[in-house]
């Protein structure tokens, strides 16, 4: 893992998954045919398997918001090839919350767009700790209208806390910047992938988060408002966040029963943080198997399946019924 | 006008801002705005629509609409239940009421989001009765008009409300397709997933003085940034200022400005206009 220097780094739940880990490694330095591995690896697959099947919603919310979880940057360099950033909206200015440009998937031109979080406390000063101002969704649209021109497919990845709320980002139209995005990106004549790496931040994630196939890592989190915020405006007492993220189902498995979420992709044996490689490989396989979806499928099907997508979204009564 | 004494309780209504009561009659002539301050009250749906639409024009359309529980929401009282009490106090069916309605004589779909109700939140009923009103206008071949008063989303819908900016955007969208013209009024207040979706991108944004239009409300940058927030940041005049807005109009002159707006546009909508 890059950068893991702390193990307070860690949500308390994985400590025993760090200890372990610990131990495996300094068998594996003296001795790395030692055959206490296999019992290690065990027992070690048993402790996940255990606080796996118990793992709160809050929980979930904490390692979408790990530290050592790979951001976007990570997912670009571990899936895509020849990366080439461009920056700015050519506007006002360029927003590091936001990243984007062109890349190379299995030798097709697509067009790549992310939240990009810091891990260290630099970095995420630099990053504005992934919550974007209004120039990030103005450049994220400015690179989707020139995949659009093109014909280039959109992938946009999903890991933010919201947009910014700060004086610059209302003085800029932070309300205008999204809503402008969201009516575009639903007229946008190109095949539109959304990923939802880590965190779902509101308004902020779905900014850039409208698509043809919406897919969601297995401990990513997707809601309205963050736990912390929803207890504060609900309950009251900023205290009630783990009661919060329970109530309001973040997790991908809510998601894909609400059919918000089209497709779960699976993550290593206690989470992406752990083995980089294989969520890279994982992920991989499921963008090409939706490009393939999204390629073979006539433009004008697309685009009213997308708009319907959208159009039934939401749970009511009529007439007494639901 | 009768001396003081001799008008019933309650037929007065006092100024939240200045404290000056005012007979109801009287407020009612002058649109709701403080004789002596120039306040503006915030209108229910029903008020905001007499102060715009032609006299008894208004079809109700979609009353039949209303919230359902998905997430069997439960904070500091089941979600079912402050749904019960809303329309108990506000007699309202939900924080919206959407129709037909004429204008100066012209035909309109129209939407008023009303704050009343659970701070004019939008949920999946809000998003549906908007969409279907762009529905019906893109049928109709009419114009369209919502007028916002809302503080965003509403929690207790979860996520499935946050998804509600996606589909009333979609749907304005198609309206835009249409090139059928859309007229956004943004009351106070107005914020967060309301603003940040079918509110910011009217074909024409207007707002009256010292609305509040927001993405993220007062308290919470003040509580991120720590500091004084500058003097009349958020309000109408400012937002106009940083050009998200086209106007902002005294609320007596809005219905006339509405009325000249619909006939100069008059050539884009209407069974004429239909595309091929
Ligand atoms: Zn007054």
């Amino acid at each position: 893992m890059p950068g893991v220097k702390s193990k307070r780094a860690f949500p308390d739940f994985e400590k025993p998954i760090v200890e372990i880990n610990e131990k495996i490694n300094a068998v594996i330095r003296k001795d790395p045919s030692s055959p206490e591995l296999e019992e290690l690896n065990r027992k070690r697959n048993s402790i996940i398997d255990d606080i796996f099947s118990r793992l709160t919603s809050y929980q979930k919310v904490q390692l979408a918001r790990h530290p050592m979880r790979p951001h976007t940057m990570d997912y670009i360099e571990g899936i895509f090839d020849d990366f080439v950033e461009l920056h700015g909206d050519r506007k006002f200015g360029d927003d590091k919350a936001i990243i984007g440009g062109l890349a190379s998937f299995k030798g097709e031109t697509v067009m790549v767009i992310g939240h990009q979080k810091g891990r260290t406390a630099q970095e995420n000063i630099e990053r504005n700790f992934g919550m974007p101002h209004p120039e990030g969704y103005r450049k994220g649209l400015r690179l989707m209208k020139l995949a659009e021109k093109f014909g280039f497919p959109v992938i946009t990845f999903i890991d933010t806390p919201g947009a910014y709320p700060g004086v610059k980002a209302e003085e800029r139209g932070q309300s205008e910047a999204i809503a402008t995005n969201l009516k575009e990106m639903i007229n946008l004549r190109t095949q539109m992938i959304v990923i939802i790496i880590g965190e779902g931040g509101s308004g902020g994630a779905l900014g850039i988060g409208i698509g043809d196939k919406i897919l969601m890592l297995e401990n990513a989190v997707y809601f309205v408002c963050t736990p912390e915020a929803c207890s504060a405006i609900l309950w009251r007492d900023s205290s009630k966040a783990e009661q919060a993220a329970d109530t309001m189902r973040v997790t991908a498995a809510d998601l894909k029963k609400f059919g918000i979420v089209d497709e779960i992709v699976s993550e290593p044996v206690g989470g992406a943080h752990w083995d980089y490689e294989k969520t890279f490989g994982v992920l991989k396989k499921r963008i090409g198997y939706n490009l393939g979806i999204l390629k073979r499928t006539g433009k004008e099907k697309l685009f009213e399946k997308r708009y319907n997508k959208f159009r039934n979204m939401g749970v009511y009564e009529e007439n007494g019924r639901s | 006008m009768a001396k003081k004494k001799d008008i019933p309780e309650g037929l007065f209504e006092r100024c939240p801002k200045c404290g000056f009561s005012v007979y109801g009659k009287e407020l009612e002539e002058n649109l709701w705005v403080c004789p002596k301050c120039n306040y503006y009250h915030r209108l229910s749906s029903d008020k905001r629509l007499s102060t715009i639409i032609d006299e008894n024009t208004f079809r109700e359309y979609d009353r039949n609409i209303t919230a359902a529980d998905p997430l069997n929401f439960i904070d500091m009282m089941p979600y079912k239940d402050r749904i019960e009490s809303y329309r108990d106090k506000t007699k309202l069916t939900e924080a919206i009421m959407s129709g037909v309605a004429r204008i100066g004589g012209i035909e309109v779909c129209i939407c008023v989001l009303d704050f009343t109700f659970m701070g004019g939140s939008m949920g999946a009923v809000v998003g549906e009765k908007v969409c279907r009103s762009i529905d019906r206008a893109i049928k109709l071949r009419s114009p369209l008009i919502l007028i916002s008063s809302s503080g965003g989303a509403r929690m207790q819908e979860g996520i499935l409300s946050l998804m509600q900016m996606a589909k009333t955007a979609a749907a304005i969208a198609r309206l835009s397709n249409e090139s059928l013209p859309y007229f956004s009024i943004m009351c106070d207040p107005t914020s967060g997933g309301v603003s940040a979706s079918f509110a910011m991108i009217g074909d024409i944004n207007i707002s009256e003085p010292k609305t509040l239009i927001a993405f993220a409300g007062p308290r919470v940058i003040q509580q991120t940034i720590k500091q004084e927030l500058p003097p009349g940041f958020q309000s109408a005049e400012f937002v106009l200022e940083h050009g998200m807005l086209d106007i902002v109009i005294e609320r007596e002159d809005l219905r006339s400005t509405l009325i000249k707006l619909l006939k100069m546009f008059g050539k884009t909508y209407g069974k004429s206009s239909k595309k091929d």
